[in-house]
């Protein structure tokens, strides 16, 4: 054999041959197991895809890195448990493009802060975060609030990401513009159709106390706001989750 | 069958990376047993070959140490075979490791079955039940207490100085989590979030009026919720019957050591809420104005103007879906701990 392979090394169409069949065994194994993703995504109700307003704080969230100290995922770990509330589950971040899971905590996971705390707090938090938390280390993010937004280019936005697999449907895309302003007006009409659009669970109101101006500041709000909150994990038993898909 | 091949292809991959590989492997290990080899070291394996072919061992005269028969240019490369234990520590490990796919969730399953499918394994292991043994035993001790909470009322808990404590313990970790970002590490409030520790309750500090204010949250849109909503003066009076209540409210303030007169302006406006001295109705929010404790001002006149004008109004989110009923009545226990009145 080890003659055999003296003909390989001294033919070089054959290694040319022979390395491509090794390096494609390689990258099979690496690229199959992304095209059975969705076994690992539980079958769990209530995740929807976000709403233009929540989109815009999901890409302000990225601009500012706010990846780079939070994290988005709590460990089926006792004490991460303890701490942030139920684990995340892989269904909660499935239409996030990129998933925001992070890799350092320098602050807390953001995972469930959905509902935890009040906007005003959210406000005051990221204009001066040592106002309300005296030994934070957070930067300010006063700028965000002298931001305005633009929703011309959201239907754009929600068509690139429907091409990855977030179920936009065609009414959400040409409304896109019209549902991120009207997630700040509420008991308006407009805001009445991104409700039936979105669901009933949307956060319909002003978020960042200046009703005259849609800031970023509202935008991102609205997306720690709806973080974690979507799925009812009250019932939620990975066991019967198996049993189902059975 | 094209079918078949692109749905499976992960695991026909895995098959014949791991068909392949084991041949190799089993190749390399009967050749170490056969002839006794010191190294799996595939050039190694060729010069042993040779060596037995031509039984002509090349020793290199500086070192005294083996070549490996390759030559650059008259240069020759030693061979430093692998210890003869690591070689085998790794072969021990590659068969450690069959145990692993046997005991272990693993392989992909051809049908997509099984545990996030793949194969469950003999040990029918999943995090998620580690996570539940792992908390097995705080969740035992909590449920002994749940049943207690349950049953008992809040004078009974005050009474049981064990019961009493393990509450104010655990209140003081879950308000540690959950509250302090607004009420301060120490319960000690900011502006615009209520110092806890003082005897100045806005919606009433027995222990009942803290597990509500607790559980339904106050301004927090719940059905339960606690909600007061100050009229925008601003709207309704002149700016100088503001000022006129502005400095009636100051009067009040027992800073300023002024005997308290009953002002017109002050009982058609205020007094509904706020009593007819300013003293306060906690079942409707309305802070006692009598005292030196402020919430949104300062206790100068233009902040209390301004919150006269244009109310600023908290808002205290409702805990029930987030807490457990035990742990919101232990965090109402250890708040009615920190000031030990009403």
């Amino acid at each position: 054999m080890i003659e055999k392979h003296k003909k390989l090394e001294k033919n070089s169409i054959l290694l040319l041959i022979f390395t491509v069949i090794a390096i494609s065994i390689g990258g099979i194994i690496e690229i199959i197991p992304l095209f059975r993703l969705e076994t690992t995504i539980e079958p769990i109700k209530g995740v929807r895809p976000y709403t233009p307003l929540e989109l815009k704080g999901f890409n302000v969230y990225l601009r500012e890195g706010c990846y780079t100290c939070h994290s988005q995922q709590i460990r089926p770990l006792r004490d991460e448990v303890e701490r942030y509330g139920h684990y995340s589950l892989a269904a909660e971040s499935m239409y996030d493009h990129p998933f925001q899971w992070g890799s350092k905590r320098t602050g807390p996971d953001l995972a469930r802060v959905g509902g935890k705390y009040s906007d005003e707090w959210h406000v005051e938090h990221l204009i001066k975060p040592q106002n309300v938390v005296p030994e934070s280390i957070m930067p300010s993010y006063k700028h965000l609030g002298n931001r305005v937004l633009n929703f011309d280019d959201m239907g754009k936005h929600l068509k690139a990401l429907k091409i990855t697999g977030v179920p936009y449907t065609k009414e959400m895309i040409e409304n896109a513009s019209k549902d991120g302003l009207a997630q700040l007006r509420p008991e308006t009409e407009m805001a009445e159709n991104l409700r039936n659009r979105y669901g009933e669970k949307v956060n319909i109101r002003d978020f960042d106390g200046n009703k005259n101006l849609p800031t970023e500041l509202d935008a991102l709000i609205s997306y720690l706001q709806v973080l974690g909150s979507m799925v009812d994990l009250k019932n939620y038993d990975p066991q019967l989750v198996e049993e189902v898909k059975k | 069958m094209i079918d078949f091949i692109s749905d499976n292809a992960g695991v026909l991959g895995l098959i014949i990376f791991f068909s392949i590989f084991s041949i190799v492997f089993i190749w390399l290990f009967i050749q170490i047993i056969k002839k006794k080899l010191r190294c799996i070291n595939l050039y190694q394996l060729k010069k042993k070959i040779m060596v037995e072919k031509n039984n002509n061992k090349e020793i290199d005269k500086i070192t005294g140490q083996e070549t490996t028969g390759h030559e650059w240019d008259g240069l020759k490369e030693l061979n430093t075979p692998a210890p003869r234990w690591w070689i085998w520590v790794f072969v021990i490990t590659v068969i450690w490791s069959v145990g692993y796919w046997i005991v272990y969730p693993s392989w992909p399953t051809l049908t997509g079955n099984g545990y996030r499918g793949g194969t469950v394994g003999t040990l029918d292991w999943t995090q998620y039940k580690k996570l539940r043994n792992n908390q097995k035993e705080i969740l035992d001790i909590r449920e002994n207490f749940k049943d207690f909470f349950k049953a008992t009322s809040f004078d009974e808990i005050l009474k049981d100085k064990k019961s009493y404590t393990y509450a104010v313990a655990g209140g003081k970790s879950a308000f540690r989590d959950n509250c302090a970002t607004c009420h301060g590490s120490g319960a000690v409030g900011a502006k615009g979030y209520p110092n806890l520790n003082d005897d100045d309750w806005l919606w009433g500090g027995n222990i009942e009026q803290i597990y509500s204010s607790i559980k339904y949250g106050i301004r927090s849109g719940h059905d339960e919720g606690k909600y007061s909503e100050m009229p925008q003066f601003a709207e309704i009076l002149n700016d100088k019957e503001i000022n006129e209540l502005a400095e009636y409210v100051l009067s009040l303030n027992p800073k300023n050591n002024q005997s308290v007169t009953l002002n017109t302006l002050f009982a058609d406006n205020c007094a509904a809420c706020h009593g007819n001295y300013g003293e306060g109705i906690q079942d409707l929010g309305a802070p006692n104005l009598r005292d030196n404790i402020w919430f949104y001002s300062n206790g100068d006149k233009s902040s209390i103007i301004s919150q006269i004008k244009k109310p600023k109004h908290g808002i205290m989110p409702a805990w029930e879906d987030r807490l457990d009923d035990p742990t919101i009545r232990m965090l109402a226990l250890y708040i009615h701990s920190l000031s030990a009145s009403q």
